[in-house]
Parts: C-alpha cells; sequence; structure tokens
C-alpha cells in the first residue's frame, strides 16, 4: 500500500475516460505526488527549462529598467495611438488569469469533480499571470514609483482618486483578483503543505514546509471550518472573476472612441478571458502530464472536457465578432459603421483576418473527436487561439485609435524593440514562476485527490 | 493522577468508515472533549463528534457588510465632501459610478475575513501541538486515520479509555504525552 504503485494508464472504456486511474489508494496519490517535490529527480528539462524562462525574465528586467531611465518614449505608442502593446498584454494576462478561477471556484460550485487535478496549477497560473499583466499598467503610468498615487489615503496634498473613472474601477478590480487568488490558493494548499511537512527527509523542507502550514493537523474541527472557508471563498471569487474582466472592459467601453463604445464588451470580454485562460491551461497541462507521467491524474476525460469549453467559449466570442460589426452597421452611425471596414480592410486587416483564422476557423476542429482526443493537435489548437486572443486585444485597441473621428488625428503604430522585449519577458517571468512553482509545490491538490477515490466514501 | 503529563490517547484506523464509527460511538459513550484526524474532510465526521455548525459564515457576512458600507462611504466622503470635482456636469454623488468599486470592497473584505476567521477560529498558527508527539501521527496527512480522547475528559480514565478504545477495533492505541 506504501509503494509508488506504477502509472496505471487511463482505461479508454466504452464510454467517457475516467478522472482517474483505477487502482489509486490514499497512499499512492499521496506518494506519487508529494514525489515530484521531495524525491524524485528533477528532470533535466527542468533546468533547461528553467534556464530559458529565466533568461527571458533578465530581459524583462532589462526592458522595464531602460523604461525607467528613458520614460516611456522608448515604446511605439504615441498619440493617438496611446494605448497599444501594454494594454494589450495587460488584458491578454488578465484574461489568462481568468480559466483558473473558474476551474477553482465555478467548477466547485457545480460539483465538477474532474476540476480537482487540474485546480491547483490553474490557480497558480492564475496568479502569475495577474502578475504579469500588473507590470503593464504600473510601468504606462510613466512614473511607476508613483502609483500608490491610485489609492484612496489621506496625503498631503489634499487630493483623492477620481472614483467616477473605470480606471479607478480597474485599480480596485485587479488588487483585490490578486489578493482573493492568491488566499484562494494558499488556503488549497495548507492541508498538501501539512502532507509535504510531515514526508520531507530534509530538515529544511520540514521547517519551510512545516511554517507554511501553519501547524494543520487534519481536526475534524478544523475541517468543518476550512471546508465553509473554501466554498465561501468560491463564491465570492466566482461574482470576483465575472466582474473583472467587466471592469476591464468598461475601461474601453465607457470612453466615447468608435469601436469601443459598446454594450457587448463585457459579456464578449468575460467569454474571450474564459477561452484564453483554458487554452493557456491546456498549453500547459499537456507538456506537464506528459513530462511528469501524471496521465493517471490529468486524465483525457480533462483534455477533453477542457477542449468543450474552449469551444464553446470560442463561439461566445465568435458571436461578439459579429454583434460589433452588426451593431456598428445598424447604428447608421458613419463612425462606428468605419471601424468594421477599416479592421476588415485597412492597413491593419492582416491582424484582424489573423484573429479570425485563430479564434473562429481553426478551434471548429475542436467539434471532432478525433481532435478532442489527439494532444498533439490539441496542443497547437491552445497555442493557435493563445495568439488569436492576443491578436483580439490588439486589433481592438490599436485599430479603434489609428482612425477616429478626425482624419486630421490619423496614425499608425509600429511595436519597437522594448515592445516586443518587454511582452517576451513577461512570458519568460511567468514561466520561470510556474517551473519554480512545479520543483517545489504540489501542482495537484493531493488531499481533493483523496477524496474523489471510492475508498473515501463512509459506509455505515 | 497521570493526567496533567499526557495529553490524551490516541487510536488509529485503517479506513475512514471506522473512524467515523469509531467517533459515533465515543461520543455515545460520553466522550465530549477529543477530536478526530483525516487526511481529508469528511463530512459525517464533524457531525459523529457532535459539534455544532461553525460561525464562519457570519463572520464572512460582516465582513462583506463592512467592506460594502466602508467602500461606499469612502467614495462618498472623498468625492462629495473631501474632493469635490465636477466631472462632466455629473452629480457629485454619482451613486452608480461608485458601485463597481463598492462591489470589490465588498469581496475583498468578505473574503480577508472567510481566511483570517478560519484561522482564528481554529487556532492556527499553532506552532506546536501534543498530538505531533505521537511518531505514527505523521500518517494523518497521508492515509492513516486517528481519534484522540482528550485527558481534560471528565470521563476519562486512563485503563477504562484505553480499554473502550480497544474495543472499537484501531491498529494500534498510543498515549499521547503532552
Amino acid at each position: 500500500m506504501s509503494d509508488i504503485e506504477d502509472p496505471l494508464h487511463a482505461v479508454e472504456g466504452t464510454g467517457t475516460p475516467p478522472i482517474i486511474a483505477p487502482g489509486h489508494t490514499f497512499g499512492s496519490v499521496t506518494d506519487k505526488i508529494s514525489a515530484i517535490v521531495l524525491t524524485r529527480r528533477t528532470p533535466l528539462g527542468w533546468y533547461a527549462g528553467f534556464g530559458a524562462a529565466f533568461l527571458l525574465a533578465l530581459l524583462l528586467f532589462v526592458s522595464l529598467s531602460y523604461l525607467v531611465m528613458k520614460g516611456i518614449g522608448i515604446w511605439g505608442n504615441n498619440i493617438p495611438i496611446g494605448w497599444a502593446f501594454d494594454i494589450t498584454n495587460f488584458v491578454w494576462w488578465i484574461g489568462i488569469g481568468h480559466a483558473g478561477t473558474l476551474i477553482s471556484a465555478i467548477l466547485l460550485l457545480l460539483k465538477q469533480t474532474w476540476r480537482t487535478s487540474i485546480n491547483r496549477f490553474a490557480e497558480a497560473m492564475t496568479l502569475f499571470a495577474v502578475a504579469c499583466a500588473g507590470i503593464f499598467p504600473l510601468f504606462h503610468t510613466g512614473r511607476p514609483w508613483l502609483a500608490y498615487w491610485l489609492l484612496p489615503y489621506p496625503n498631503t496634498m489634499s487630493i483623492w482618486p477620481q472614483f467616477r473613472s473605470p480606471l479607478i474601477w480597474d485599480v480596485f478590480a485587479v488588487s483585490t483578483y490578486a489578493t482573493v487568488s492568491l488566499l484562494f490558493w494558499f488556503v488549497g494548499l495548507i492541508p498538501d503543505l501539512a502532507t509535504l511537512r510531515d514526508r520531507s527527509q530534509s530538515r529544511v523542507g520540514r521547517v519551510m514546509y512545516g511554517m507554511l502550514a501553519m501547524g494543520w493537523r487534519g481536526s475534524a474541527h478544523h475541517w468543518h471550518r476550512y471546508e465553509t472557508a473554501y466554498l465561501l471563498l468560491a463564491g465570492l471569487a466566482t461574482p470576483l472573476v465575472v466582474s473583472v474582466h467587466t471592469v476591464v472592459s468598461l475601461d474601453f467601453a465607457v470612453s466615447i472612441l468608435p469601436g469601443w463604445h459598446t454594450t457587448i464588451f463585457p459579456p464578449y470580454f468575460v467569454a474571450g478571458a474564459i477561452y484564453s485562460g483554458f487554452a493557456m491551461v491546456l498549453t500547459l497541462a499537456i507538456p506537464i502530464r506528459a513530462v511528469y507521467k501524471l496521465e493517471d491524474f490529468i486524465t483525457m476525460r480533462h483534455l477533453q472536457n477542457m477542449a468543450k469549453v474552449m469551444l464553446v467559449t470560442g463561439l461566445i466570442v465568435a458571436y461578439g465578432y459579429m454583434t460589433e460589426a452588426f451593431i456598428a452597421w445598424y447604428s447608421a452611425d458613419k463612425y462606428e459603421g468605419f471601424v468594421p471596414l477599416n479592421r476588415l480592410t485597412g492597413p491593419y486587416a492582416y491582424a484582424y483576418w489573423l484573429l479570425i483564422f485563430c479564434n473562429v476557423a481553426v478551434p471548429q476542429l475542436l467539434w471532432l473527436k478525433q481532435v478532442r482526443t489527439n494532444v498533439v493537435v490539441l496542443f497547437v489548437i491552445s497555442l493557435v487561439v493563445n495568439v488569436g486572443m492576443w491578436l483580439e486585444r490588439f486589433v481592438i485597441i490599436v485599430t479603434s485609435l489609428h482612425r477616429d473621428f478626425l482624419t486630421s488625428s490619423w496614425g499608425m503604430y509600429q511595436p519597437t524593440f522594448w515592445d516586443w522585449s518587454t511582452l517576451l519577458g513577461t512570458i519568460g517571468l511567468f514561466l520561470s514562476l510556474l517551473f519554480l512553482f512545479l520543483r517545489f509545490l504540489p501542482m495537484i491538490s493531493i488531499f481533493e485527490m483523496r477524496t474523489i477515490l471510492p475508498e473515501a466514501k463512509v459506509t455505515e | 493522577m497521570k493526567s496533567s503529563v499526557i495529553y490524551g490517547l490516541m487510536a488509529e484506523f485503517d479506513d475512514p468508515s471506522s473512524l467515523v464509527a469509531a467517533a459515533e460511538r465515543a461520543h455515545r459513550e460520553g466522550y465530549r472533549c477529543m477530536d478526530a484526524y483525516s487526511p481529508f474532510p469528511i463530512e459525517e465526521l464533524h457531525e459523529a463528534l457532535g459539534s455544532r455548525h461553525t460561525r464562519l459564515p457570519l463572520i464572512v457576512l460582516i465582513g462583506g457588510l463592512c467592506g460594502c458600507i466602508g467602500g461606499y462611504s469612502l467614495q462618498y466622503w472623498s468625492s462629495v465632501i473631501a474632493y469635490p470635482l465636477n466631472i462632466g456636469g455629473k452629480p457629485l454623488h454619482s451613486w452608480p459610478a461608485f458601485i463597481p468599486v463598492t462591489f470589490e470592497c465588498t469581496i475583498l473584505v468578505a473574503a480577508l475575513s472567510a481566511v483570517l476567521g478560519m484561522l482564528a477560529l481554529n487556532r492556527l498558527p499553532q506552532p506546536y501541538h501534543a498530538v505531533f508527539n505521537v511518531p505514527r501521527f505523521a500518517l494523518a496527512s497521508r492515509n492513516r486515520f486517528f481519534l484522540c480522547i482528550e485527558s481534560i475528559d471528565p470521563k476519562f480514565d486512563l485503563e477504562r479509555t484505553r480499554e473502550f478504545l480497544g474495543t472499537l477495533g484501531p491498529k494500534e492505541v498510543s498515549t499521547v504525552a503532552d
């Protein structure tokens, strides 16, 4: 019972594959997941991956240092395109984070037990994505050392933030989201940290995990309050995640700019966020389960379910594109009507068609079961959708800004080296944090995996 | 009396059903100061021990209300009283614009009260606890289930309680040093 069992291959039965391969026990689940952190040799690929990611993260530090020295003039954005890569990247990263909260909170409330083996690293993904997202508006202020002016606090200048502005709503929404995501993730980790504390062979491990576990001992009274707190947090995180991307979309929709000033934005942004987030979960889950041999826990059932969520949210996003164009025409406003025409045929038409190809055309392959069960194809589709969702934000931001009401204020935007290096740098930071997480914390929730085993059922 | 140096007696079980059955029997026997330890939450266990509901939801409700009222008041006070500014002819008290921040403050304070409330009610962080003196207790976070009857229980008697625990079919009964 205490030995680590050979990974059994998920049985492809007559119906859907199981959410956990048969033959596992409390002991084997615990050992298999904790061994990745505690005893198994760190794969060479980890060093290679972390090294590469960290090099990119260093590029971020260089880019941001240079930005602070020179000012945001090193980026390509300038009037009339005052928002470009920075806000595109901000919205993209925030959106990616949304799938983590959706998987951990909404699927928990809907009693979708298959979420159990993917929620932990999806939540970690949320945290790291929000950290990357926060960098952009912070540095776009130009004077990041004065960013605390965004917070309401009594100051000698006797001024207060402007609460009628969506940009201030954004500060509150994103910082609340980051805090609640961190709490949710940490609360979920406490019992597993106790497991690592009890199983660690090294003194350093026992002390570190012991301090983080805060003396958790699995008492029935504790579990009862723990479950209550976890459920309440899920209930709070669910409206929160919807509100965050709604507020992000209001940054645009509250303005009067053609192409931004539409009421479809909040639901369309939320669907897009979940879409890109699930794409990112697949992008991460597919290599992780292969490298760490976790096919027992992250089965084809998980991948197929995520593919289905992507298909549905992708269709909602496609509907959003159509509504945007239809309402622009139906409004009979010539400035609104010009926006879709300019997107389809203007100087940035290549970005728009690429976006349609990535977000609308390619994901239709997910209707086919052969595609949903093919790991390699799924991985490629998830990458395509990630690119597509980035392009979507780019198109919304840049094409709307570069042609507004007056032809005299039309312009073009070209990204500079520093625009690209900052984007790549945040990808590096994201992956570096993810590699550290995989190495030092259990990437699958051990205690929740125990609860889905058949032997966890209490029989009278 | 030896009970000053021992924390209690601990029985070890193999599966959740035996633990729940044991907790029920101990409760029926009249033991009140006891706790059960498991590697994952077991819904039935809490009731088997005869515990009441937790006050946590009330704490979270109060926290959420504080966040809601605090967030709205902050905006009202700063926009109407401390720093009134005419923005596009909107009234100073433009309440629809204050809803998003009020909402975020509600969630933030409610979530903080859920986590901090849970930790406080559970008396965590707790660097030392007697149950960890039993070496086999390390398995409580893996695959073993424990029932501990504490020596402060009025019915506790080292010999008789040990005998009683023996009748519950445990793998092992150990004395927990304090």
